[in-house]
């Protein structure tokens, strides 16, 4: 009977980690804009984030 | 020069898809409609960016070309830039750009390819349902009116507005929504689980700890709930106290509060294990109503103003020459250039050639009015003809039109006795059930007090308001969704419920009963003189296509379709006419003057013609009336009063009388008169509805209780309203009035139903025995039944009054 509490636990956290997932994604702005990306990922050729790897150079 | 076009066949052009009329432009196997779409394909092809291409068929929309390079030399105003840059880092800049024209996948691909054509761009990002171009640029490697101009000459021009700029306001509620609605969700899943027990009645046969640890981390998870998920009601309910009136908030809140309450006290106390399932369901329904709610058309502004309409930039005349500067620089006194079809950004003078000022948008006056030296000009009228020079004698805020917004004019919406319904109904609501809930604890206080308490806490539990607060979003969101389908975009749902109680309807009549920039064409031969022929026609359709003036481009539109022939010693006369050689023809149009008549062609719009010397006659411009508008008003003239304000003169009144057999036809009227005459009719009573379009509306809109703006393209400027109407689907106002007292019915009915259910609830409550088993099931049951009612209901009137989802 008491392997129910880890259980119960253990589901508790996996769930937490996907909420806690889904409150990152909305705040990255993933759910901003649900139209363009589904545009965006037939077209052929994609450097589109080529920069944004070095934002850390500042002159 | 021969035009190369083949006989029979029709070519379109491969940029932007149009028919070709003018001989072809080619480039290889292609065939371009004008120099600005070859460009373009140039431009795009050298770049390997011919994806564009493939995507979609001929994705270009507008005719690019002429972007002028002086147009946006504003844009090296440091002012200008750091009100257009979001934020800076060294030499990194982001902008956001509004662009109309950005319509499919195409646009997107050669938008976020910005960086093959001006290196200096780092990236660039499209938000497509919001019509937003982002990108961050090196600023010492590119400068932002060359990406502007880059914009424009490739078909994409921003349409740039310094007035507000820096708007994140709208996607951080949204955001905020998702993040309550995900928290809520996440623990009502949970909470719902470990409740199990309790739902099958086996509580018994659980191990006690079991039981303890189930209902903790019930309480653990309902915590963020009560103070993340529901703040909003609270703050609500607060807000309205402060102003002090109870709105739907406040039931709300109670409702939470003592649900949460009583559940921490069972579970603290260990008599129960309260009714937390119930609390995060009613969280969870509540916020999937908000979010239904929330839904607006972000591409469409119902704010703009004047600033919207008038130029950014203006030419500046001062002893060095000609300068660009911002409009908000222009001071009194200055002396500006304008061109043709610019308009007029502030009252002046004017000082330089005569000229013909449209107001059709400002006034309502269809006809160009004529100007010479040393009269004075109102903003907002565009100019025909050539350029001229005038001196402001007003500052841009306090011109004569500009003046209806910054007037103090309007207390509308704001604090106004208009209450929604069911803000009136829960006020109601919210005192009989205090009441029931404190006649149920005097009655059980005498006998049991614990058990009074019960029943008093189980009344606001279970009468929470939960289904009344949901009906009104889920209609009327319905509701909008379904004007939104048929082209009649509303600002938010509080308009539908204001279309409800509309009793009259008040109309403009240039652009909104009439078409804008068509007008019925009719050719008056003069005495001994024939019809026009056909080769005539044609010779005319080429000399007009080469005029900006209104008057000339109905011409042209009037006279059909076909192969145009070359004008020679092509001249425009500003406020005469236009004269020209074609096919060895001499063709004057214009005023009778100027075609060599005296006579005189009765009121209205007309234009003269001569060939060769000879005058043939006039032709006559009518406004043409909208298809069906006899049909359109019959239908509104049974339930609502109709009336017609025109800033336009009276030479139609007698047309217009059989559409408005009430005779309330009103003339030449000022913008300000169209405003005091609504507000007249508010004052004894009457609830506005204004159908309107132009700039000259705008105060009258603001004013009325729905107004509404016509508009042909709805990206196309409207003054500021509560709805945008297609001006195709014009025939359909009576519809849209229908389906919104049709809402009003549904909302009405919905509330019964979650009376009824409430009813049932507090029968259990008043007891003083209210199970967390019913609780959880009466709750979500009332809910969905009533939103899944409202909706369908509203989906199904819809239908019936032939208006699809």
């Amino acid at each position: 009977m008491s392997v129910i509490f880890i259980l119960i636990i253990a589901g508790l956290i996996i769930a937490l980690g996907f909420l806690i997932a889904f409150i990152w994604a909305v705040k990255s702005g993933q759910f901003d804009d649900r139209e363009t990306p589904a545009m965006r990922i037939l077209f052929d050729d994609s450097i589109r984030h080529h920069n944004k790897n070095n934002k850390s150079e500042k002159s | 020069m021969n035009p190369d076009q083949t006989a029979g066949t029709q070519k379109t052009c491969f940029h932007c898809g149009e028919t070709i009329t003018t001989p072809a432009i080619r480039n290889a196997e292609k065939y371009f409609c004008c120099n600005g779409c070859r460009q373009v394909y140039l431009l795009l092809n050298e770049s390997n960016l011919y994806s564009y291409y493939d995507l979609n068929p001929t994705p270009g929309k507008t005719n690019p070309g002429q972007a002028e390079k002086a147009g946006f030399a504003y844009l090296d105003d440091p002012a200008v830039i750091d009100r257009l840059t979001l934020h800076n880092e060294g030499t990194l800049a982001t902008v956001i750009f509004k662009i109309p024209s950005i319509h499919c996948s195409s646009c997107v691909y050669v938008l976020e390819k910005l960086y093959k054509l001006d290196p200096g761009i780092r990236s660039s990002d499209v938000d497509f349902l919001r019509k937003e171009l982002s990108f961050e640029y090196d600023t010492s490697r590119t400068q932002l009116r060359k990406i502007v101009t880059l914009l424009a000459s490739i078909g994409y021009e921003p349409q740039i507005d310094l007035t507000n700029s820096k708007n994140t306001i709208h996607q951080t509620s949204r955001q905020d929504l998702y993040i309550k609605l995900g928290i809520a969700g996440f623990a009502f899943g949970n909470i719902m689980l470990l409740s199990l027990p309790e739902y099958l009645a086996i509580r018994d046969k659980v191990d006690p700890l079991l039981q303890t640890l189930f209902r903790v981390l019930s309480l653990l998870l309902a915590l963020p709930v009560l103070l993340v998920s529901a703040r909003g009601y609270f703050k609500g309910a607060l807000t309205g106290l402060r102003q002090g009136l109870i709105n739907i908030d406040f039931p709300v809140s109670l409702g939470i509060l003592s649900l949460f309450g009583r559940s921490v006290y069972e579970i603290i106390s260990g008599s129960g294990s309260g009714y937390l399932d119930s609390f995060v369901a009613l969280v969870f329904l509540l916020l999937l109503g908000k979010l239904f709610q929330d839904k607006s058309y972000a591409t469409l502004s119902f704010e703009r103003d004047y600033r919207s309409y008038f130029p950014v930039s203006v030419i500046k005349k001062t002893a060095a020459g000609e300068v660009n500067i911002s409009l908000s620089k222009l001071k009194t006194g200055d002396r500006i250039l304008i061109r043709n079809g610019e308009i007029i950004p502030a009252d002046a003078i004017l000082i330089r050639s005569n000229t013909q000022i449209d107001y059709s948008f400002v006034t309502g006056e269809s006809a160009p009015v004529e100007k010479s030296a040393g009269d004075l000009l109102y903003a907002g009228g565009r100019q025909v003809g050539g350029a001229i020079e005038v001196d402001v004698v007003k500052p841009v805020s306090q011109s004569y039109l500009t003046q209806l917004w910054n007037k103090d004019l309007y207390r509308k919406h704001q604090k106004s006795p208009l209450l929604s319904l069911t803000d009136r109904i829960s006020r109601n609501f919210t005192a009989g059930l205090v009441l029931i809930a404190i006649a149920a604890a005097g009655y059980w206080a005498s006998q049991d007090l614990p058990r009074a308490v019960n029943a008093f806490t189980a009344v606001l539990i279970v009468a929470c308001p939960c289904a009344l607060a949901l009906s009104a979003p889920f209609t009327l969101g319905t509701a909008m969704r379904v004007f939104g389908n048929n082209h009649f975009y509303l600002k938010n749902m509080n308009v539908v419920e204001a279309l409800d109680k509309i009793d009259t309807v008040i109309f403009d009549k240039t652009g909104t009963l009439t078409y804008s920039g068509k007008s019925a064409v009719k050719f008056r031969p003069i005495a001994g003189q024939m019809e026009l022929t056909r080769t005539e026609k044609k010779r005319i359709r080429s000399l007009v296509r080469h005029s900006g003036h209104p008057l000339s481009q109905s011409l042209y539109r009037w006279l059909g379709e076909g192969q145009l022939l070359k004008v020679t010693n092509y001249r425009e006369v500003p406020g005469q006419g236009i004269e020209g050689f074609v096919a060895d023809h001499q063709l004057k149009l214009g005023s009778a003057g100027f075609t060599g008549v005296s006579q005189k062609a009765g009121p209205g719009s007309s234009v003269w013609f001569s060939q060769d010397g000879i005058c043939r006659g006039y032709f006559r411009l009518d406004n043409e009336y909208r298809p069906g508008l006899g049909k359109t008003l019959a239908r509104l003239s049974r339930n609502y009063a109709l009336a017609l304000l025109s800033g336009d003169n009276d030479r139609e009144r007698e047309s217009l009388l059989q559409y408005f057999p009430a005779g309330e036809l009103h003339f030449n009227q000022s913008p300000f008169e169209k405003l005091s005459f609504i507000r007249q009719r508010q004052k004894s009573g009457a609830k506005v509805l204004m159908v309107g379009d132009g700039l000259n509306d705008a105060g009258s809109l603001k004013q009325s209780n729905v107004g509404v703006s016509v508009s042909e393209d709805k990206n196309a400027f409207s003054p500021a309203c509560d709805g945008i109407l297609s001006a195709g689907e014009f025939s359909k106002l009576p519809d849209f009035l229908l389906l919104a007292k049709d809402a009003g019915r549904i909302i009405r009915l919905s509330f019964l139903i979650s009376f009824l259910y409430n009813g049932i609830g507090i029968g259990f409550a008043v007891t003083g025995n209210l199970s967390p088993l019913i609780s959880a099931v009466l709750m979500p049951v009332s809910s969905i039944s009533v939103v899944a009612f409202s909706t369908l209901a509203t989906r199904y009137a819809g239908r019936r009054r032939g208006l699809p989802i």
